[in-house]
């Protein structure tokens, strides 16, 4: 049963891509396919979750090689959980994109890429938290992080492509980290495989141990943006589409959180690095959310939380006790879903109020009330005001750190109540002024004409048939941004003319509320998923169930 | 392939040179930096099989005398990365000079903005009366004026505008 339901989150969404790409001429059968695939990948990662949490971790030796040879598959209590989040804030998103391309009339465009990208990227997040060896793990990075290269920079404008060489490079960068540190450490130990390592690296140097737990670490602090590795986040993030962004902010750094975890607890459990990472931890919380407060356009300040809260994994994994990990996983869990979420909204007020910058908007609540709600119920969850799932994971993580009672650990629990705040100073900042202040002018204006004229400072220069010529050109360049899709933040004015008068399309509405339900609904699941949690952590720090699973009761030496 | 010093002296130097050609700002430059970044790290995943000996699996020899296999499967998945990867990077250089005549890395310009914000609050700017370099980058007229047109505009639009 396990060895045929673990293979498949990784290899359904392969061959979606691969059906979504022979079926490209013909959308509906493309949007079928990709939803129908993920609807099916969200049911066996169910199924998993529950005979992960009923058996302990298994494991699949994948073509029946045997085990320290071959790939083989692990699926415990952690990865059985982030593939179910995983899975739910994919689809959620999906149907979300599906929504806006109906919406757009971009059904017959050139952009039958979308759809087979999407399902690349979610088989390399599933292997990435399935992979039972570094180097399975080194190809699921890889694999998102190619079709995370491409989304990136759909439809190509001049915006995306600048933000997405600073992705890429950085990118590339931690990949070859990563790899070098798998060469080292096959060099040092002469296996790949994650069990057997975690065995026999005990027994090298310590300062040994010490240089490949940092190479690994730096690696996977890049990919989940932890201080100061996390300068390319806010970047390059708010230029994509927004259904891209907002499946990159709730997955992509958290596969990164999920290596880290891996890394701490299975790999080095020695905890020779955890005051590095505690100080980290606090320097990500902290400059995080002081840029979040400083930022005046909704999606930056989105992603600068985003970084910010990273802060409270790392706080929770450097702890290094079971509570500690278990409010990091918890945690983990619902800023997938939340973070997702709040894009997702960014996406919609885009639409609604034509820029993400909050002095351009205004008088939202009048316009669209259960826009409001949805903005108002993550937000709030976001900052972790009771009795939301927010604040049930942060007050999880700051007693873990009472408990740990050093002084260090006293001192991220500061700086996580601080952080806690200033994110409710910055999403009450967008709060009042994009929904409650007074339009400062009327969505009618707002054509792209008036936005010609009232460029008027820097082209007095210009002849006027120069001006005439560059509109022209300007306006070709985006109808070709539009094709792509109609996120761009740029060029909202004109994009957006055509459906002035539109109310929000009721697809999209429908998944971000779907979205801000699952947010909801974690909070009411939060007893036994906490429960879940505790267990998960207790089978990570124990380690020999993994052990157990992945080399049989006699191998583990 | 006995150990030698020929081997640390060449990864060394290669990921000496690709970390300097990665820190410049020109893309072209960049591209190569991490060309020599990767085959640095391919001879450094080599050099983790230990000494070197007969082809190994097809049983032409004893196993004592066989080279480590593993090493050298890593290498051809990793060179098939790198080599999609240059592509696509490629690729972008190739887009980001067709529209903006232009391979290297920019600035943010966003973040620019907001640090030289002056502290005033921003519900009491109107976006409107500012010079067009403090507007948002969200605002269409603070996109900055073109003089050369990129040279694909004119490609056919489907959808959107009917």
């Amino acid at each position: 049963m396990i060895s045929v339901l673990a293979p498949l989150p990784v290899l359904l969404p392969l061959l979606g891509a691969a059906g979504t790409l022979l079926v490209g001429r013909h959308p509906r059968t493309q949007r079928t396919v990709s939803l129908g695939v993920l609807t099916a990948v969200l049911g066996v990662a169910g199924a998993l979750l529950f005979m992960a949490d009923a058996n302990g971790p298994m494991s699949v030796a994948v073509g029946g090689w045997p085990v320290p040879l071959g790939i083989v598959l692990v699926v415990d209590r952690l990865s059985a959980l982030m593939l179910v989040v995983a899975a739910t804030v994919a689809l959620g998103v999906l149907v979300f994109a599906v929504g806006q391309g109906s919406a757009d009339g971009s059904e017959e465009s050139p952009l039958s890429i979308f759809h087979p990208t999407f399902l690349v990227l979610v088989a390399g997040v599933g292997n990435a938290f399935l992979a039972g060896d570094l180097f399975n793990l080194y190809v699921g990075f890889e694999i998102l992080l190619m079709a995370s290269y491409v989304l990136l920079t759909l439809g190509g404008s001049a915006q995306r492509v600048r933000a997405g060489i600073t992705y890429v490079i950085v990118s590339l960068l931690s990949s070859l980290l990563f790899l070098a540190a798998i060469g080292l450490i096959y060099a040092a130990t002469g296996t790949v495989n994650m069990a057997q390592l975690a065995v026999r690296l005990g027994a090298l140097p310590e300062g040994t141990q010490v240089l490949l737990q940092a190479m690994l670490l730096i690696a996977f602090c890049i990919k989940a943006a932890v201080f100061p590795l996390s300068a390319w986040l806010p970047d390059s993030y708010p230029t994509a589409p927004a259904p891209v962004t907002a499946v990159f902010a709730g997955l992509l750094t958290k596969v990164g959180v999920y290596a880290i975890i891996r890394t701490q607890t299975l790999l080095f459990p020695s905890g020779a690095l955890d005051d590095v990472l505690m100080w980290a931890g606090l320097a990500t919380m902290v400059m995080g959310i002081l840029g979040a407060v400083a930022q005046t356009d909704i999606r930056r300040m989105l992603s600068f939380t985003l970084v910010s809260h990273i802060g409270y994994m790392v706080f929770g994994i450097a702890l290094g006790t079971a509570a500690g990990l278990a409010g990091a996983i918890f945690y983990v869990a619902h800023h997938i879903a939340i973070q997702t979420t709040l894009f997702l909204v960014a996406g919609l007020i885009e639409r609604q109020g034509r820029s993400t910058a909050v002095d351009r908007l205004g008088g939202l609540a009048r316009r669209s009330p259960l826009l409001a709600v949805l903005f108002f119920v993550p937000a709030m969850n976001l900052a972790g005001i009771p009795p939301l799932s927010g604040f049930i994971g942060k007050l999880g993580l700051l007693r873990a750190g009472i408990a740990d009672g050093s002084p260090l650990a006293l001192t991220l629990v500061g700086g996580a109540v601080v952080t806690s705040l200033l994110t409710l100073l910055a999403v009450a900042r967008v709060w009042t002024r994009a929904f409650w202040r007074p339009p400062t002018q009327e969505p009618a204006d707002d054509t792209a004409a008036a936005a010609a004229s009232a460029a008027g400072p820097d082209r007095d220069g210009d002849a006027v048939p120069g001006g005439e010529r560059q509109a022209g050109w300007q306006a070709a360049w985006r109808r070709h941004a539009a094709v792509a899709t109609a996120s761009e933040p740029g060029w909202a004015p004109a994009a957006s003319s055509v459906r002035a008068l539109r109310p929000l399309p009721r697809v999209m509405l429908g998944a971000t509320a779907a979205m801000a339900a699952v947010t909801v609904a974690l909070t009411v699941v939060a007893g036994p998923l906490y429960g879940y949690t505790d267990r998960a952590s207790g089978d990570l720090l124990e380690r020999t169930p993994y052990l157990q699973a992945v080399l049989g009761a006699e191998g583990q030496r | 392939m006995t150990p030698t010093i020929v081997f640390p002296v060449l990864i060394g130097g290669l990921y000496a040179a690709g970390i300097y050609l990665l820190l410049d700002r020109s893309l072209t430059r960049v591209l190569l930096g991490f060309l020599l970044l990767g085959n640095a790290t391919n001879l450094l995943l080599l050099s983790t099989g230990g000494p070197g000996g007969m082809a190994p699996i097809l049983g032409y020899s004893e196993p004592e005398d066989m080279s480590d296999p593993l090493p050298q499967a890593l290498i051809l998945t990793a060179i098939v990365i790198t080599f999609g990867v240059a592509a696509f990077v490629l690729a972008m250089i190739h887009r980001s000079w067709r529209l903006a005549r232009n391979e290297a890395v920019s600035t943010d310009e966003e973040d620019r903005r907001v640090a030289a914000r002056s502290a005033t609050d921003a519900d009491e700017l109107d976006p409107d009366e500012l010079a067009p370099e403090d507007r948002p980058a969200g605002h269409a007229d603070s996109l900055p004026v073109r003089r050369i047109p990129a040279d694909d505009v004119d490609l056919p639009v489907t959808g959107v505008e009917r």
